[in-house]
């Protein structure tokens, strides 16, 4: 098993391949839709001007995303009204819904891994050899499993958007992924949608 | 009335942290037919490792706690405007104790109740009177992602080439599975509802997948097609979570429903592997869980 440490260096993503089982450790953010459509409408297309704390959350993510890694995930948190943060389940969520913002996001932060499930489209296909960043599949459902792999939550930015929206700042150690979309324009996703869709036609045809 | 929330607030931990055996029998068995080392191996190890720390530690399997779909069925007496408020009471409850992820998002303005109670569809509540003196409440948490794959096909489908007939409903299902690749978390079960209209396929798409895996629909036309589509569809190769691999889907539930003679409609509702479902049954002073 490939172990990997987050900030990740341009050379250690582009000797990712995809299909390689990869255990990741470091500090990541998580960050879901009202995240993404926050990140694009404020500070890279600027169609919204910043408001309250936009300012310093963004320089509070600037150095942690630069090398970094972002999470596609809405966990389950404990200890909301004390603020000792601990997270119960902490799976992955459906990637496809950030294609139109993400390769535009790690581009403007440099950031070299997002996590989800399900895969992403050509944006950010095409995003993974220009930035260069790969995307890895974590294991949907595996909430619980996942979340024994976060030793810490450093903090919590954007809590109005909601405990599954807002942008958690976590530790993990050795959190299980496969890289299915790498650098080299390669994706598991297009070649099982393929050649799955041959078995369908012949299916079909009967 | 006896109040029953601290009962329901139990069925609620169970059914987000304990997976029913009949899930988890599959689950294993299907780790043998994947080649080892293989990323579809290592995703069925991973989820049956979550599944027993869940267990152990009555945390959410997923954190994507779902839709919460109560079937309530009641002996006559029982007052279900009572019954409806001690299962709101028991879900946030649940919530608060993060057995449950808070998920009522307001649709229009946006805004997540924090409690998991939205308006009269969510918690979503099925309630009917029957005969004898045991009353059985079930529950289903059915996940986005999965139920973002859902698919519903009015035949005739051209380019599916899918006619009215079962042999019509074996394409249209097989081609729904298809277009699910590994969105739905797979391995999915799937429920299958032809016809009735838009609203009932969907509603009962969904009821069938309350009963146990392995069972079959009573008429031999429809079990055959069970048992024909769920290897057909683990044919198309996709795998545990999308990444290719011989299990795609673990079983396949079929029901028939009444149509109008202008609509056949064919609904998938497709469940993933974290296929939560429990029930209560409250018998006298006795309250047993399955
Ligand atoms: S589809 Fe199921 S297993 Fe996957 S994230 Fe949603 S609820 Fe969890």
């Amino acid at each position: 098993m490939r172990e990997v440490t987050i900030p990740i260096s341009d050379e250690v993503i582009r000797s990712l391949k995809v299909g390689e089982p990869v255990n990741l450790s470091g500090v990541m953010i998580t960050a879901r839709d009202a995240a993404h459509k926050w990140m694009i409408e404020t500070f890279i297309k600027k169609t919204r001007a910043p408001q309250g704390d936009d300012l310093q959350v963004y320089e509070a993510l600037r150095p942690l995303l630069n090398g970094g890694v972002i999470y596609h995930c809405g966990p389950v948190v404990s200890g909301l009204d004390t603020k000792q943060y601990k997270f119960v389940a902490a799976g992955p969520t459906t990637s496809i819904r950030e294609e139109p913002y993400q390769a535009d996001v790690m581009k403007h932060f440099n950031a070299k891994g997002v996590i989800g499930k399900g895969g992403m489209g050509a944006k950010t296909l095409q995003g993974c050899q220009e930035v260069p960043f790969v995307y890895f599949h974590a294991i949907g459902g595996a909430a619980t499993y996942i979340a024994q792999s976060v030793e810490t939550v450093l903090g919590v930015y954007k809590y109005e958007f909601g405990v599954p929206e807002a942008i958690w700042v976590i530790r993990v150690r050795d959190f299980p992924v496969v890289v299915t979309m790498d650098a080299h324009g390669q994706s598991l996703h297009e070649v099982v949608e393929k050649d799955s869709g041959k078995v369908l036609a012949d299916l079909l045809a009967k | 009335m006896r109040d029953l929330t601290r009962e329901i607030l139990e069925l609620i931990r169970r059914t987000s942290s304990d997976l029913p055996a009949d899930v988890e029998e599959r689950l294993r068995a299907a780790i043998e037919k994947e080649t080892p080392g293989s990323a579809a191996r290592g995703a069925l190890e991973t989820i049956l490792k979550n599944v027993e720390l869940s267990r152990q530690n009555s945390s959410p399997i997923c954190q994507d706690t779902g839709t919460p779909i109560f079937y309530v069925r009641h002996p006559e007496g029982w007052s279900t405007r009572k019954l409806r408020e001690q299962i709101r009471t028991a879900l946030a409850e649940a919530t608060a104790r993060s057995y449950m992820r808070p998920n009522a998002v307001d649709a229009v303005y946006d805004k997540n109740s924090g409690n998991n109670l939205g308006g009269d569809d969510f918690p979503y509540i099925h309630f009917e009177e029957v005969e004898g003196d045991e009353l059985t409440i079930e529950l289903m948490l059915k996940g986005g992602g999965c139920e973002n794959v859902g698919a519903q096909y009015s035949l005739p489908d051209n380019r599916l080439g899918a006619g009215r007939d079962l042999s019509g409903v074996r394409k249209a299902v097989l081609d729904a599975v298809h277009k699910a690749q590994g969105q739905g978390c797979a391995p999915g079960i799937l429920g299958v509802a032809i016809g009735g209209d838009r609203g009932s396929g969907y509603l009962k798409s969904k009821e069938v997948l309350f009963e146990k895996i392995g069972e079959r629909n009573p008429d031999p036309k429809l079990a055959e097609l069970e048992e024909q589509l769920t290897q057909e569809a683990n044919r198309l190769g996709i795998g545990p979570m999308g990444f290719g691999g011989g299990t795609t889907v673990i079983d396949t539930k079929i029901t028939g429903l009444s149509r109008l003679p202008a609509s056949y409609f064919v609904t998938v509702s497709y469940m993933c592997w974290a296929y939560r479902r429990r029930k209560m049954i409250v018998k006298g002073e006795q309250v047993l869980y399955d």
